[in-house]
């Protein structure tokens, strides 16, 4: 069922439309009690786009949202929507009724689940024949309609959300900002709703920031990803870019390249760097240069283990060491496999290759990745 | 127990006969007493909102006051009523004291802090983040107000109810003030004390029937509304 947008989005139903620019953020700083909790130097939001927001808690990543909607305490810099200044200066009301939020929690009215998702148009006075309209559209859309008339205090967590979803998409916002919508949630009910929203989601093709601290679900959802970290934004980039090849240690380690090994750049062949690493040398594909001291980042799940005197399958794998396992971790399917090779590194197996492997405490295995796994960031 | 038992059946008589002395104090009780409470609502729950939803100096300071009204004794309220309306008092020119009105502005500094008290904690205990959310969804100021306190209906409810209770079976204040004169400012409570004090236990009792009557009333409804909502 086609969705209209409100006039000043464009109805393409695609998911990024050209490069419009929505929201421009510049030199924003964020204070609470005084403080600076986040700055925020450049940042756009392109029409159509899903952005997703991720950092550690405690980073700022719904500070930045708040910001947004001028729902927090800001001190310098500029915020430009659709073009006109809403920061410094303008009517917050006015910005706000051409957004809607979605938070962790539902934050439900006392009253019906019906008057609940028609609570924002209401406060925005929409017509009531239109209003009708929408909440039965949405109230649908999000397979709520049996609920219409139940008490919101009546209702389970993922049902709560799922009101709190379709009040905001009922207002057909301009932009829909969400922080965290599906944490609260336990894994079952997360995983439909967020199947439900992803479709919704690409159906409306509205522009969208998204909160989250779980990489998968950002992976999933975003058309690029915003990394905030201690306050400030780390990296902004297409998912693949982010996850690659992130732009300083602590944004790789929140990206789950468990791996950093300090060393230096010692040659410069091709195209690949040769690090020296305590008392080996790795190869990464890397346009670092030489006599760079850098970090070399790797994936546990990059890395790939056989056993000692065995064949390793000739491949691109140009790495081969030799190391002793530290100590094993089993985590259901997978095994985490911590080694010493001179230096520590983490792997991640699966339980069968563990087990083909006859994998324990002490014994020496090989370890191989290729250069293109690695990636190097300066220090 | 003939004392007893002749107070009982003079009262019954006196209330299924629908003695007009009886019913015209009633009245008068009900009029003051529903007057004083609706100028305290329009004073206590705006001021206890805004108190709730503010962050200024002297916050803590005004909350105190508000915490110390609601624990003032009655008396004490009627004879600061009592001061400003004497003949030579600051508000001596409007001829108020022992008229209707000055019972009804006693009974509202009685019930004024309580409604203020409790419509603080109201709207204190909702969550914040909800009106975060309100707010995002393009609420003015207003409308937020609105909301919230559409939100704690049932606390705010319960506080009403109380200042009701409060100044309904309040004597003290309502005598200083009043003066308990027949046809004008005799009401349940005055004139119990003055039936009382006369031996004519019939119709005190009668009188005191009414008033628990009443209190049980709004108890009632009180308990009602709170448990009309099925437990979460």
């Amino acid at each position: 069922m086609a969705v209209t947008l409100n006039s000043g989005a464009i109805d393409t139903g695609l998911r990024t439309d050209g490069h419009k620019i929505l929201l421009t953020v510049r030199g924003l700083v964020a204070l609470r009690e005084k403080l600076v909790v986040l700055r925020v130097d450049h940042l756009d939001l392109r029409q159509g786009e899903v952005l997703a927001v991720i950092g550690p808690n405690g980073a700022g990543k719904s500070t930045l949202l708040l910001s947004l909607v001028l729902l927090q305490q800001l001190q310098g810099g500029e915020i430009h929507f659709d073009g006109e200044r809403v920061y410094p200066g303008c009517n917050p009301v006015r910005l706000r009724r051409r957004t809607a939020t979605v938070f962790q929690e539902p934050l439900l009215l006392d009253t019906s689940v019906r008057d609940n998702v028609a609570a924002g148009l209401r406060i925005r006075g929409v017509s009531r024949v239109e209003a009708e309209k929408r909440v039965r559209h949405w109230m649908n859309r999000f397979g709520i309609s049996h609920l219409a008339s139940r008490p919101a205090r009546q209702l389970s967590g993922g049902e709560a959300q799922r009101v709190s979803l379709a009040r905001a998409f009922a207002l057909e916002p301009e932009l829909l900002l969400l922080d965290e919508p599906f944490s609260a949630l336990d894994a079952p009910t997360r995983a439909a709703l967020l199947e439900d929203f992803e479709e919704v989601l690409r159906e409306s093709g509205v522009t969208a920031l998204f909160v989250t601290h779980d990489r998968t679900e950002a992976m999933r959802l975003g058309d690029r990803i915003a990394v905030v970290m201690d306050g400030r934004l780390a990296q902004v980039g297409r998912p693949e870019e982010v996850f690659s090849t992130p732009t300083d240690d602590k944004v790789a380690a929140f990206v789950g390249m468990e791996n950093l090994i300090p060393g230096r750049v010692v040659e410069r062949r091709d195209g690949l760097a040769l690090v020296r690493v305590e008392s080996t040398s790795l190869q990464v594909v890397s346009e670092a240069g030489l006599d760079q001291q850098v970090l070399v980042c790797l994936r546990p799940e990059d890395i790939v283990l056989h056993s000692q005197g065995g064949e390793v399958p000739t491949g691109s794998a140009r790495n081969r060491l030799s190391g002793r396992i530290a100590r094993l971790i089993p985590l259901g399917a997978q095994v985490r496999v911590i080694l010493d090779c001179g230096f520590h590194l983490t792997a991640l197996v699966s339980r069968r290759s563990a087990e083909e492997l006859a994998l324990k405490d002490g014994r020496q295995v090989l370890v191989s990745f290729k250069a293109s796994s690695a990636h190097l960031i300066s220090r | 127990m003939d004392l007893i038992w002749e107070g009982l059946s003079r009262a019954f008589w006196l209330l299924v006969g629908g003695d007009p002395e009886v019913v015209r104090v009633t009245l008068l009780s009900l009029q003051v007493s529903g007057i004083a409470t609706l100028l305290s609502i329009l004073i206590g729950v705006p001021l206890g909102t805004v108190i709730a939803l503010s962050r200024f100096p002297g916050r803590n300071l005004a909350v105190s006051l508000v915490n110390t009204g609601m624990g003032m004794p009655p008396v004490v309220a009627g004879l600061f009523v009592t001061i400003f309306l004497w003949r030579n008092g600051p508000l001596g020119y409007f001829h108020l004291l022992f008229t209707p009105s000055a019972m009804v502005i006693a009974q509202t500094v009685i019930a004024a802090p309580m409604v203020t008290g409790i419509s603080l904690a109201a709207i204190g205990s909702l969550n914040p983040k909800l009106r975060l959310q309100i707010l995002a969804l393009g609420a003015t100021r207003w409308q937020v107000l609105w909301l919230l306190v559409r939100e704690a209906r049932l606390p705010l409810l319960a506080a009403v109810m109380a200042g009701f209770g409060a100044v309904i079976s309040e004597v003290g204040a309502s005598m200083m003030v009043g003066g308990n004169i027949q046809g004008q400012t005799r009401v349940l409570t005055t004139a119990t004390v003055m039936e009382s004090s006369k031996g004519n236990f019939g119709v005190a009792i009668a009188l005191s029937v009414i008033l628990m009557l009443l209190v049980y009333a709004v108890n009632l409804s009180l308990t009602y509304a709170q448990q009309h909502r099925r437990p979460l």
